[in-house]
């Protein structure tokens, strides 16, 4: 059996859920995102999630860092994150701060304030995106050379961008009807740049982990590493490289030490080593391949939801209303001179505030209601609107300030 | 009298009508024995002797009286048929029992064939208006269609629900009399210190607010005030429209702002009461009241008493009331967004209609509907003697 190479990346991100805002709130408060309703409580979900996922997983990455030299994974970290880490857990930061110094770990760039901000305005995504080198920089002390855009949200013109910015790379959903007769084992080159390198995420090894690994309904379920293993196997001879993309939190949060997720984990990536095969870091991948071809995406597609477009974020006219209300106001706001109202805006531009307005009841509805704070997307659309109302008042006392 | 709610404890306008109708007909040397269906009485009524259940508590039949639970409603009423029965053994009868709604229809029918004395049905509203004109619950439907009948007198608060009475439920007219609500600005909640300050905000941007106030149910007619705002928000842009309130069409109701483009333009307060209730027609620069059926629309007077101009539905009692008010037919989405940019964008128009309504409502007192209500009762006295 020849050996094999995974590249494992992982997505760490925390919003600032907005707080039940109502009407009566506008002008007289901007708590949008501090509070303390339990389920829209940040400071008391980041802690939950920290114990749950953080702490546990990045002791198990650093243990596997620690026995196994070809161990190695790939890692964004959103700024939002690592704002309540600085205001809520310190020491949590250090721990990852300790998982990144190992040397073992990619480290890519997004933006940072986890926003879809590169389908409405470039310039404000271009600052995003530089407001989180700068925090990679202090943090990590690395300057990231691979870039993920908020949900693997990617077209031609986005890998067009990372190109002209001067990454090495970018990652996108290997979606079937985008790869058509390929397979997502490969590297590949988007059509449009041809000077930066594409990775394909699979899929159905990914999403085997991330959303079914604890289903009882699933049909594979219980999922051994022996069994995941075998798949891998089963994969052409040829298929050399497979990309398990996913969220940090899979592991504790979205499925729950109970499920056996870090064991399984831990087997699975121990075996894997001991066998021979790697892990391998993006950059280490690309100088290990060579790419086999090119990637036409005009569409955008994402990571999210079985149709993986936008749809999730901006399907209904509800999100809409509320994403196209936040952008209009840029101009606005970044001649307004406020820092506190200008990041206040930019956390509202947080996509994951449009995931929890999204109607879509069926297969993905139960994932949305699961990651939801709210009761319904009505309410999350209520408090999102209410809460732009309330920048909108403070945008025009500024004003009113500077005519007096 | 057979009563359902007082105020403060009235999940809608029929306990406010209870309240001032008794307190009128006190006024005028009646003696009332007032049933409730729940505790506490409130405090602080002396012109008429309050008795209740005091097995349920208003706060927790508050929620059933516009609740799909008419199961619930029942065992309520059956403690409110016990207490009735009470009454017959140890009490004289009275002159004359008077129900009002279904609600109160099973007492005032039991009372009827216990103590032998003439039934008026005062009907605030009916199923079909519930059920924004169909035929709504069967059971409630039965209930007033048996209760209907066997009343010696009907009273109904609009023309509009005589017609009702007449057409869905086969009364002749003879056996209806009409007698509009009265109105009393002291029923108005004082407005104090709640804020919105974003209307404020969205005033002096020289927007122009236009509020609806009520249950966010089918009977409300909020989908086509909705297709008539957004119609109206083409032709007009500074507009904002504010729905106030709560109900299980609150759901589609957003989702449909959104749809319509004027997700943004539409503020939905939640359940608001006493001041913060107020203030929205403080704020209101137009109130519609689109009721695909309403046998009053009790909230177009108190808009009306803020000095507001007035768009209503045809279908509704107010519109009997308030001849200075712009009406449209429900479905006429491109007439109310006409009215809406007609009033909004003339401010000699909306002061005319504003000072003009605000005229009418002196003509409708409680003390002129009492001297109404009592011809009403000796219509039904003598009824009962010849048959």
């Amino acid at each position: 059996m020849s050996k094999r190479d995974i590249i494992f990346y992982l997505h760490i991100h925390q919003p600032f859920r907005v707080q039940p805002y109502t009407v009566f709130d506008i002008g007289e408060n901007q708590n949008y995102f501090l509070g303390h309703e339990e389920r829209t409580d940040n400071e008391a979900i980041f802690h939950k999630v920290a114990k749950k996922s953080y702490y546990p997983m990045i002791a198990l990455l650093k243990k596997l860092i620690a026995t196994y030299p070809n161990f190695a994974l790939n890692l964004s970290v959103s700024g939002l994150f690592l704002e309540q880490c600085e205001q809520w857990d310190t020491e949590l930061l250090k721990e990852l701060q300790g998982l990144i110094a190992t040397g073992r770990v990619e480290v890519l760039a997004e933006t940072y304030h986890h926003t879809l901000s590169f389908f409405y305005s470039r310039f404000e995504f271009e600052k995003q995106v530089y407001m989180h080198r700068e925090a990679i920089e202090k943090y990590f002390g690395k300057t990231p050379r691979y870039f993920r855009n908020t949900e693997l949200a990617y077209n031609n013109d986005l890998a067009n961008w990372v190109e002209e910015a001067g990454y090495k790379g970018v990652l996108a959903e290997g979606w079937d009807p985008v790869l058509g007769w390929k397979s997502p084992h490969y590297l590949y080159r988007p059509r449009t740049a041809n000077d930066i390198i594409l990775f394909m995420k699979d899929y159905h090894l990914s999403d085997d982990l991330a959303f079914r690994y604890s289903d009882r309904t699933w049909n594979e379920w219980p999922l051994t590493p022996a069994k995941y293993r075998s798949w891998i196997e089963k994969l052409p001879e040829e298929e050399k490289l497979i990309n398990l993309f996913m969220d940090f939190e899979t592991f504790g949060e979205h499925q729950w030490s109970d499920t056996g997720i870090f064991d399984f984990f831990e087997d699975f990536a121990g075996g894997w080593c001991e066998d021979g095969n790697s892990f391998l870091t993006l950059d280490e991948a690309a100088n290990a391949y060579e790419p086999v071809g090119t990637i036409d995406m005009p569409y955008i597609v994402t990571w999210a939801d079985n149709e993986r477009d936008l749809s999730a974020w901006t399907g209904n006219p509800m999100q809409r209303t509320a994403i196209e209300g936040v952008y209009a106001l840029e101009n606005e706001i970044l001649r307004c001179g406020d820092d506190q109202l200008i990041r206040d805006w930019r956390a509202l531009q947080t996509s994951d505030h449009y995931y929890y307005m999204c109607t879509k009841w069926f297969t993905d509805g139960s994932v949305h209601a699961y990651f939801s704070p709210y009761s319904s997307p009505y309410d999350g659309y209520l408090y999102v609107m209410n809460a732009l109302r309330d920048i909108r008042y403070r945008l025009y006392a500024l004003k009113r300030r500077g005519i007096d | 009298m057979l009563g359902w709610e007082l105020p403060p404890h009235n999940a809608g306008g029929m306990g406010v009508a209870c309240y001032h109708l008794a307190k009128a007909l006190a006024s005028r040397g009646m003696k009332i024995d007032f049933m409730l269906p729940a505790a506490p009485a409130p405090f602080d009524i002396d012109f008429m002797d309050v008795h209740e259940v005091k097995d349920h508590q208003f706060e927790d039949i508050k929620k059933l009286t516009y609740s799909d639970d008419v199961h619930s409603i029942f065992k309520v009423q059956d403690k409110y048929l016990a207490q009735v029965h009470h009454y017959a053994r140890t009490e004289e009868p009275p002159d004359v029992i008077h129900a009002h709604d279904w609600l109160t229809l099973r007492a005032g029918m039991l009372a009827k064939q216990l103590m032998n004395r003439p039934l008026v049905a005062q009907v605030h509203a009916t199923e079909f208006d519930r059920s924004g004109g169909g035929y709504g619950n069967p059971i409630i439907h039965e209930i007033e269609q048996h209760g209907l009948m066997m009343a010696d007198k009907i009273i109904a608060v609009s023309h509009y629900t005589k017609q009702v009475i007449m057409e869905q439920y086969g009364i002749p007219a003879d056996k209806i009399d009409v007698l509009h609500n009265g109105f009393s600005l002291d029923d108005l909640a004082a407005a104090d210190e709640v804020s919105y300050k974003y209307l404020d905000m969205l005033h002096e941007m020289g927007y122009t607010i236009v509020s609806t106030i009520g249950r966010l149910t089918l009977q409300k007619g909020l989908t086509h005030f909705l297709e008539g705002c957004a119609k109206a928000a083409e032709k007009h842009e500074k507009l904002c429209f504010v729905l106030a309130g709560d109900g299980e069409q609150r759901d589609e109701l957003i989702a449909r702002a959104a749809e319509l483009g004027i997700g943004d333009k539409t503020i939905f307060t939640g359940f608001v009461r006493g001041s913060a209730w107020r203030k929205i027609y403080d704020l209101s620069d137009i109130f519609v009241m689109s009721s695909i059926s309403e046998p009053f629309g009790i909230t177009a007077l108190e808009a009306a008493a803020h000095y507001t101009p007035i768009i209503i539905t045809k279908s509704s009692g107010a519109a009997e009331v308030l001849g200075h008010a712009l009406t449209y037919d429900y479905w006429d989405t491109d007439r109310l967004g006409q009215c809406i940019v007609d009033v909004a964008t003339s401010l000699g128009l909306a002061k005319q209609m504003a000072e003009d309504t605000y005229a009418e409502l002196d003509t409708l007192s409680w003390s002129s509907l009492a001297d109404k209500c009592i011809s009403t009762y000796q219509k039904a006295a003598i009824g009962d003697h010849i048959l």
